[in-house]
């Protein structure tokens, strides 16, 4: 069955029969995610034991083990599917894995404890499908995560890879390809959801050879692991998006830009580039169709800019990754001032799900502007952390509610916030809004690659802003004069209002400063800055006057606002925060009531976390 | 090659395709303040004090215009309301940055800036890459770069080691527009202390005077191979009694410069 080179569509087509005939056996299966939180979990481990187990059982021609990709429900890892009969399994250990083996693989038989609980109503579910982490979502980038193990093209082609691309270089001209995509309306996921098929058709059209395709994989925003885990899931979606489009626009040499701190997914494209061109997938004369494609990868050095495209290619190109004026193109003038079409991870992956399935059945998911679904990093103060993916326009109450399971320990919602750093918050009122690109930005934030940071009623939104500001202050490469020392000055009269030192005028210079850097800046990270500040202080003004009039911090979060005392009627003199206690700050004697010492205390709230009577009030 | 007509400022100009309305601005007669801008080097974008409010298609944006390459019928408005107050943000903000600097505190002046609002550092270096891009662009020595990132950003040379390749031809100080490079000869010396750098001096082979460094010399020879001896050995008064009158028609007379 194994061949080497696949000459023509239908040898792709029958090499797949034959990969799915060989899978209607009547064997079991384990699917086990070993996406980075898993991992994180101990997945490794669980997978180590089951092979041994099944060794030493013999049960090599009874059961296979698959490792895949992130399934999203990071939450609840390391998670397990048996098949065939779909039985979801989570928070599994390696002591699990005897039972998994002698009741489920063995005998067919549910462990209950092993099942996800619905939280409200108790009902243990055993089908994936019904747990409403997943049943709301609708996994289309996503939907082989779970399924194929990255490290197998056979897998990919299994399950339709490369499916659509033997159509494109077949049956398709490159126009009707643009033109596919153009009626799909995918809009690029990286952030600015520019129409990609109109980015590709100006890039086929702009004179100048060659023309380079790039994928942004330089995920960066604290919390976001989207692109991440497609690569480390389906790094062939990306590759076959990536072909796809480079055959539309005329393109051979591709390049990969992706984080180096993501070694799994550096791991996996380099494997799966590999495997493509070992199958004749990729390189010279893909599919013997004539047309040919190359791709590297480049690991970025660690910088968020080299997020920004032109910073991206500048570092491509061997240079410091700092960005230039684009009023012309990348598209135009790119990469070694060539014609260059950058698109993002997740917009390369829903490359292949379009052509294969037709724009017309991707543009009826989504709003009228705003096509197809998205994927976010749900986290934060949100019972279900993971990584969904959903319909545009999917209300953003479903998402932290029903998908999401609401807010930990009963606290109320806040705020969300989304796109990354220099997104900004949505207040809970907006909680009923459609998520899209169009009302996002309406609202004052923006889509961003997709972050989404669920916040309670525990977080401060004066410190919020000031975290994202300092995150960009750091990450601002200092070209130009707004970003690199407006932010810094944002971030200062942010660290004064936490303290305690902010006045009314300080509010006025911070919108005169958000004004100037979205006008002057040189790109969008110094643009899109004061979004975190500018929709805090749409929203939660009130709390920035508590700070600055009051000199109270209402969500008890800025230590220089707050005072930590003991309720007398409640301490028991247990003396355990005085034994815990750095700073020697708490004074008493066993059964006696306890004192902290203000000019001790340096407010770190361990007495308050320790504190099993409840004895410790904040101030 | 093409060309656009563009209103800057209500005044018509006609252009040719690419020009920065930076340029058409000057063709206009309309000045426009920069810092970054060198006319000898590629246009860098970092200072945005030349921002302008650009009109197409019935928006309107803020733009560099030293990097807004004119490729079709354009509004410009230098000294719109928006324009103003970003580039006195701008000012306010690199004021604050080098609060000793005279020629910033003229800018100031200029377009009615009266207050800094931010606590005050004692930086010089407004970094705006015209040393370094000189450095880089015009001699190709490399000399100096940036250093970190953000608020972190400095000049220097690599490991702020005294540099091993600088040949001490004077051009960063003769950029800077916040006059902060100092350069000095002494004892037979180049000192160039803000970049860790001291270059020995060789003497002119005419008056037996210390003139410049062995590598600048070494330098103009590798370079520029059909330079006569005597734009390389003879300090510049000394070709002035060799030339007389003829020392500025001579090809090589801005060699004498260095």
């Amino acid at each position: 069955m194994m061949m080497e080179i696949i000459k023509t569509p239908s040898e792709l087509e029958s090499l797949r029969n034959s990969l799915i005939k060989n899978m209607d056996s009547e064997k079991s299966k384990l699917t086990v995610c070993t996406g980075t939180g898993c991992l994180a979990l101990g997945a490794e481990k669980v997978v180590d034991t089951l092979k041994e187990a099944i060794e030493k059982e013999n049960l090599t021609d009874k059961v296979d083990v698959t490792t895949t990709g992130c399934h999203g429900f990071c939450e609840r890892g390391p998670l397990a599917i048996v098949h065939p009969n779909n039985i979801f399994y989570q928070k599994i250990g390696k002591n699990d894995v005897e039972e998994i083996m002698s009741e489920t693989v063995l005998k067919n038989e549910v462990i209950d404890r092993l099942l996800y609980q619905h939280p409200v109503t108790g009902e243990k579910i055993v089908d994936r499908r019904n747990v409403p982490f997943y049943k709301h979502q609708r996994r289309i980038v996503l939907r082989n995560n779970e399924i194929i193990d990255p490290t197998n093209i056979l897998d990919y082609i299994a399950h339709g890879g490369y499916g659509a691309l033997g159509k494109v270089l077949y049956e398709m001209k490159p126009e009707e390809v643009i033109e596919e995509v153009k009626n799909s309306n995918l809009r690029g996921r990286g952030g600015a959801g520019f129409p990609a098929g109109k980015k590709w058709e100006s890039c086929r059209n702009a004179p100048g050879e060659p023309k380079y395709v790039i994928c942004n994989a330089d995920e960066g925003d604290p919390g976001a692991f989207m692109d991440r885990s497609i690569i480390e899931g389906n790094p062939h979606s990306v590759i076959e998006g990536m072909i796809i489009g480079a055959y539309a626009i005329g393109s051979h040499d591709g390049y990969i830009y992706v984080r180096n701190e993501y070694p799994l997914a550096v791991r996996h494209f380099t494997l799966a580039i590999k495997e493509a061109k070992k199958y004749g997938l990729l390189g010279e004369n893909i599919l013997k169709s004539g047309f040919g494609f190359e791709i590297k990868i480049n690991r970025g050095g660690g910088a968020f800019v080299c997020g920004e495209s032109t910073a991206l290619m500048a570092s491509l190109e061997g240079k410091v990754g700092e960005p230039r004026d684009k009023i012309v193109h990348s598209t135009e003038n790119g990469v070694w001032d060539k014609p260059s079409n950058l698109n993002n991870v997740e917009t390369w992956a829903s490359v292949p799900y379009i052509l294969e399935n037709g724009a017309e059945w991707f543009s009826k998911i989504g709003t009228e502007k705003s096509k197809g679904t998205k994927v976010f990093s749900l986290v934060g103060k949100v019972n279900n952390t993971g990584l969904v993916e959903v319909p545009m326009g999917i209300i953003l109450r479903e998402i932290i509610y029903d998908i999401g399971g609401g807010i930990p320990n009963n606290k109320k919602f806040k705020a969300v916030q989304t796109g990354g750093p220099s997104g900004g918050c949505i207040p809970d009122k907006l909680i009923d809004m459609p998520v899209d690109f169009e009302r996002l930005t309406e609202a004052g934030s923006m889509m961003g690659s997709g972050g989404m940071i669920v916040l309670d009623e525990d977080t401060c939104m004066v410190d919020l802003a000031k975290y994202f500001i300092e995150f960009l202050k750091d990450e601002s490469c200092g070209k130009c004069v707004p970003c690199r020392e407006g932010i810094k000055r944002m971030y200062q009269i942010l660290t004064d209002i936490c303290e305690g030192k902010g006045s009314h005028e300080d509010l006025e210079l911070l919108e005169e400063l958000s004004d100037m850097l979205k006008d002057a800046s040189l790109c969008l990270l110094g643009g899109t800055a004061p979004n975190p500040v500018l929709t805090t202080l749409k929203y939660f003004k009130n709390e920035y006057l508590a700070h600055i009039v009051d000199k109270n911090c209402p969500a008890h979060v800025c230590t220089a606002l707050i005072k930590y005392t003991v309720d007398e009627k409640l301490c028991e003199g247990c003396m355990k925060c005085a034994v815990l206690c750095p700073e020697d700050a708490v004074e008493g004697e066993k059964d006696k009531i306890h004192v902290i010492l203000q000019d001790k205390c340096s407010k770190c709230g361990v007495c308050y976390e320790s504190c099993k009577s409840d004895a410790i009030k904040v101030e | 090659m093409s060309k656009f007509k563009i209103t800057i400022d209500d005044e018509e100009v006609v252009v040719d395709q690419n020009t920065s309305i930076l340029d058409a601005a000057k063709q206009a007669g309309i000045n426009i303040p920069t810092l970054c801008h060198h006319e000898s080097l590629e246009d860098y974008g970092a200072c945005r004090l030349c921002a302008v409010e650009v009109t197409k298609r019935g928006r309107s944006k803020i733009k560099a215009s030293c990097t807004y390459p004119i490729r079709e019928e354009l509004v410009v408005d230098t000294r719109s309301k928006r324009v103003i107050s970003a580039r006195k943000m701008i000012l306010e903000l690199l004021l604050a940055r080098c609060p000793e600097s005279q020629e910033l505190q003229d800018l100031a002046d200029d377009i009615g800036l009266k207050q800094v609002r931010f606590e005050k550092e004692d930086h010089d270096c407004i970094l705006c890459g015209l040393c370094i891009r000189t450095c880089n662009e015009i001699l190709g020595v490399e000399a100096i770069s940036f250093k970190g990132r953000g608020p972190e950003r400095e000049v220097t040379t690599p490991f702020e080691d005294p540099s091993a390749v600088c040949i001490g031809c004077k051009f960063c100080s003769y950029v800077c527009p916040v006059n902060i490079i100092d350069i000095e000869d002494k004892d037979g010396k180049r000192i160039i202390s803000r970049w860790n750098t001291e270059l020995e001096l060789v003497k002119c082979k005419t008056c037996g005077e210390y003139f410049a460094p062995q590598r600048l010399l070494d330098y103009l020879k590798n370079r520029f191979e059909e330079l006569p001896e005597v734009f390389i050995d003879t300090c510049l008064n000394c070709k002035r009694e060799i030339f007389g009158d003829k020392l500025t028609e001579n090809v090589y007379f801005e060699f004498s410069l260095i």
